[in-house]
């Protein structure tokens, strides 16, 4: 059996010499250059997040306790706490959920399991799905207002009224990202369920779904935190009031803890900007935290096909 | 120079042994589907045409030839897994027990039910393997009297139960390729067909999976009527009692290409004495 020998070979007439000249073409000026550049521009946004954070928690950090989950709002910044917003939110976003996830899955199930692609309608449903989500917020609370109006709602700031406005704000977002997860499910899944005479609802419902589900739920959380944040459409409503009794109902008034930091914020008062300062460390708390769970279901139920 | 064996001349030597579970079958088959002048069309393109094909009763039939010769286009418009697809239509007719299965009125899901199929990839769905096996029955509304005893039963069937015995409650992702594919197997056989359907469903498994498969469809064979698209000549050559050859032709006024059936006979006249030129060729590894 023939070794396989260098020397033998005649390796040497064949010989490659490296150069040895220090200089190295991974690395030149105009590379180090361009690298730097894009640091910069990282860290120029990173760095002003950073400051508004520290700014923000510097400011309300003290003010962070129990008066501002269990007091009303009031005109003297010590008693003032932020109790009906936070209610509030809890109310619109959660009416919000009730009426756009059931909607943005429906719809976008129809879209990716049932509709025929080649009829024209759907494809104007689908290129307008995308630019609906491009649409400013305060659109939405004009439409909510005018719906409102159209059956004769006196009182606009309701729980209802609000949460039909960020229902349509994040209704895209949910339709697409559901979209997204569905079509992720393999083809062969759907085919292997036809194939043994499941019909397609029950193939839907039963396989294409539960496997599309944790991406969902992401879109859905996302969708919702992004309602949490939201000031325009509900102000447009009158969302801007000061209350001194709990949100208790789809038809009460209500004000949310953007509204809130909102009213606070636009007071002379410097007690108010940390009671300000101090519901905004809450609010970005809990979005951090929805985000949170968004991000842990995406990796923890993540399906390897 | 001595080497040790490894684990390819394990497989040669397990492949030799194997008995060709080739059988000689008559002269003509009792036919359970039967195809008549039967073209498939995407939109405006014919991707079939003209095919004539009678699938006997328990047998095993090969479809084979070269990609794009419409064999897998075929078998699935044999249970009307073509209508699934967008633009897809089919023209002549297709008679199950002498049935049009086509014909208005019929139930694309009741055709499935009876005529099942087993695709390339091993498709477990994101369950458990008890749950895969028993999602057929479930779905489709059977009358069973022990699902559990069923489940065992089309485990066992499809060669799979000593298995999986144990782990039932597992997800059938924890199984091999080659055990997929059974558990595939054994969920279509839960709902009881009449005919499966399997289109190259060795392809993406090693050779001893793949004899698994192919000693399974044997003893298959004797309570179904089996259909396999295989790429793998051998395969068609040991497992099937009846063999159709397809190619791809190109319509001289068009230049587009379409499939069609070539010749269908005995697997054993197929490849030892075949009538057309062109099979001939293929099967001695002259083409495709």
């Amino acid at each position: 059996m023939a070794v396989y020998s260098p020397a033998a070979a005649g390796a040497d007439a064949r010989r490659v010499v490296l150069s040895t000249t220090g200089r190295s073409r991974e690395r030149t000026p105009a590379s180090v250059v361009f690298v730097a550049l894009l640091w910069l521009s990282l860290l120029v946004g990173f760095a002003t997040l950073v400051a508004l954070l520290l700014d923000t928690f510097v400011d309300g950090f003290a003010r962070l306790d129990g008066r501002l989950f269990t007091e009303f709002p009031s005109s003297r910044a010590p008693e003032a706490g932020a109790r009906p917003a936070i209610l509030g939110s809890l109310w619109v976003v959660g009416t919000t959920a009730v009426l756009a996830i059931p909607l943005g899955v429906a719809g976008a199930i129809y879209l990716e399991e049932f509709s025929d692609r080649r009829r024209w309608l759907n494809r104007v449903v689908e290129i307008n799905i995308s630019n609906l989500s491009a649409v400013p917020a305060i659109i939405y609370g004009m439409l909510a207002l005018g719906v409102l109006a159209l059956l004769g709602v006196g009182q606009k700031n309701i729980v209802i009224g609000g949460a039909l406005a960020l229902a349509m704000l994040i209704l895209p977002v949910i339709l697409i990202s559901t979209r997204e997860a569905l079509r992720a499910v393999p083809r062969e899944l759907r085919d292997g369920s036809l194939a043994i005479g499941a019909t397609p609802l029950q193939t839907t419902w039963r396989i294409t779904l539960p496997a599309a589900l944790p991406g969902v739920a992401t879109g859905t959380i996302l969708g919702l935190s992004r309602a949490l944040g939201e000031a325009a459409p509900l102000l447009l409503l009158g969302g801007l009031v000061f209350l001194s009794f709990d949100p208790n109902g789809l038809l009460s008034q209500f004000t949310t803890m953007p509204i809130q930091i909102f009213d606070w914020t636009s007071r002379p008062q410097a007690e108010f900007h940390e009671l300000a300062a101090a519901a905004s460390i809450l609010l970005m708390g809990i979005v951090v935290l929805m985000n949170g769970a968004a991000i842990y279901i995406r990796n923890r139920y993540q399906k390897r096909w | 120079m001595t080497t040790e064996p490894t684990i390819h001349d394990a497989i040669e030597v397990e492949l030799a042994h194997q008995p060709r579970s080739h059988r000689e079958v008559g002269q003509t088959a009792t036919p359970v589907i039967e195809c008549t002048d039967v073209s498939v069309w995407y939109g405006a393109y014919q991707a079939v045409r003209k095919v004539t094909l009678p699938l006997g009763h328990n047998e095993i039939t090969a479809l084979i030839g070269p990609s794009g010769c419409g064999k897998s286009t075929i078998l699935r418009s044999l249970n009307r897994m073509n209508d699934l697809i967008p633009g897809a239509r089919v023209d002549g007719t297709i008679t199950y027990w002498g049935q049009d299965m086509y014909a208005g009125g019929v139930d694309p899901i009741e055709v499935r039910r009876r005529i099942g199929m087993v695709f390339q990839k091993p498709n477990p769905f994101p369950k458990s393997i008890y749950d895969n096996v028993a999602y057929g029955p479930r779905v489709t509304g059977m009358k069973v009297d022990d699902l559990d005893a069923h489940v065992e039963r089309a485990l066992t069937r499809a060669a799979l139960w000593d298995e999986v015995k144990d782990k039932l409650k597992q997800s059938a992702y924890s199984l091999s390729g080659g055990q997929q594919q059974r558990l595939c197997i054994a969920r279509t056989i839960a709902v009881e067909p009449d005919v499966i359907l399997m289109d190259e469903p060795c392809a993406s498994l090693d050779p001893i999976a793949t004899l698994r498969i192919e000693e399974l469809m044997a003893e298959l064979r004797d309570l179904y009527t089996i259909v396999i698209v295989t790429h793998n000549m051998q395969q068609a050559a040991r497992i099937a009692d009846r063999t159709a050859f397809f190619t791809a032709a190109i319509d001289p006024q068009t230049g587009e290409r379409h499939g069609e059936l070539v010749e269908f006979d005995r697997t054993s006249t197929i490849f030892e004495n075949p009538a057309d030129s062109r099979t001939e060729g293929y099967v001695s590894g002259r083409f495709g």
